[in-house]
């Protein structure tokens, strides 16, 4: 049977519903097509769904569990996809399929050893730096926005480098850098931060 | 002799029971205070890390100068160094922060580094944030009126 012969044959049994059959039943299909597509990417947005990959659950979701964003005074806690996936629709989709990646390097094995993982971190930590620095630090800011910031309920080192960072443009990661996983080896960053020599 | 001998040393018995009662009439207490050996102590009040505040004077000579802000979170190993990101010299003019001392750049040998001495890197072996603690026994110090 050839194309046209198939879109022929959908027109003949489509003729057979009436137009408000075929309305409705396009509003279901459609709701529940995207209501199950939606629903699916959001299972994919979840803290089990991360750490259902031992990369995660070993290394980086164990740095994360002594930090202040999944403990603190007020019990309120981010979780992996709060930082790391895009709240906007459109920017989860950009983001789910470069996430894909992730995927193929998941079936090579990159990062499948602790030893592994160590030498590749330097380099996801700059990925990870230069994405929230491309989007002026979205995901933070989903939580943490200048405009809502009370600055004087701050410490006094908290509201003076505020203050500055919003005159002079800056974005959360330019300085939070390693508040939710431990820092790389900093020396290629800025050697200043680090003991004499480069640790091996 | 023997009567001499026995003399003295009821008189040290004595008195070393004098003593001894004496001492108990002042009732010396534990710093868990006057309770029963199988008692719970009181439980004491939790302190608060100090926030933000002036430099701390110090009370002696090459004494550490103490922290006068929190550290909670603050991690130093061998790839990075918390405190240096704000104490180092490229960044403490930025930070509003006290200098890290040349003297930290020093090996044993006296020998000058180009960046913080092994020996110096792990700051909180010296210097250590506050909490508002009271002293627990009373005592007399008084720091020296030429370094405060």
């Amino acid at each position: 049977m050839s194309m046209k012969d198939k879109f022929n044959s959908l027109k003949v049994w489509l003729a057979g519903f009436s137009v408000v059959t075929l309305v409705i039943g396009g509003i279901i299909f459609g709701v529940l097509s995207w209501g199950g597509f939606n629903w699916a990417m959001e299972l994919t947005n979840t803290e089990q769904f991360c750490i259902s990959c031992h990369e995660m659950e070993d290394n980086v979701y164990m740095e994360y569990q002594n930090t202040i964003h999944y403990s603190n005074r007020t019990g309120v806690r981010a979780t992996c996809p709060d930082c790391h996936v895009p709240k906007e629709w459109g920017h989860k989709i950009v983001r789910k399929i470069k996430a894909s990646n992730e995927l193929l390097h998941k079936a090579l094995g990159s990062i499948n050893t602790r030893e592994k993982f160590e030498n590749k971190r330097l380099k996801l930590a700059q990925n990870e730096w230069a994405r929230m620095k491309k989007t002026n630090s979205r995901e933070c800011r989903n939580c943490h926005d200048f405009e809502s910031m009370d600055y004087t309920a701050q410490g006094r080192r908290a509201y003076k480098r505020h203050i500055k960072a919003v005159d002079e443009g800056q974005t959360c990661i330019d300085c939070h850098k390693g508040i939710a996983h431990e820092l790389p080896d900093m020396h290629e960053v800025d050697a200043s931060v680090v003991v004499g020599q480069k640790s091996n | 002799m023997k009567k001499i001998l026995l003399a003295g040393t009821i008189l040290i018995i004595g008195l070393a029971g004098v003593t001894h009662q004496t001492l108990a009439d002042e009732q010396v207490n534990s710093l868990r205070g006057d309770l029963a050996l199988d008692d719970n102590s009181t439980e004491p009040e939790m302190k608060n890390w100090q926030l933000d505040r002036d430099p701390i004077e110090r009370d002696h000579v090459k004494q550490p100068p103490l922290i006068p802000h929190k550290v909670q979170g603050y991690k130093i190993n061998l790839k990075f160094n918390k405190c240096m990101s704000c104490h180092s010299w490229t960044k403490y003019k930025e930070a509003g922060a006290t200098k890290i001392s040349q003297s930290h750049f020093e090996d044993r040998e006296n020998n000058v580094m180009a960046n913080v001495a092994a020996r110096r890197y792990f700051c909180n072996q010296c210097h250590v944030p506050q909490v508002d603690a009271k002293p627990l026994v009373e005592n007399t110090f008084q720091s020296l009126p030429t370094v405060k």
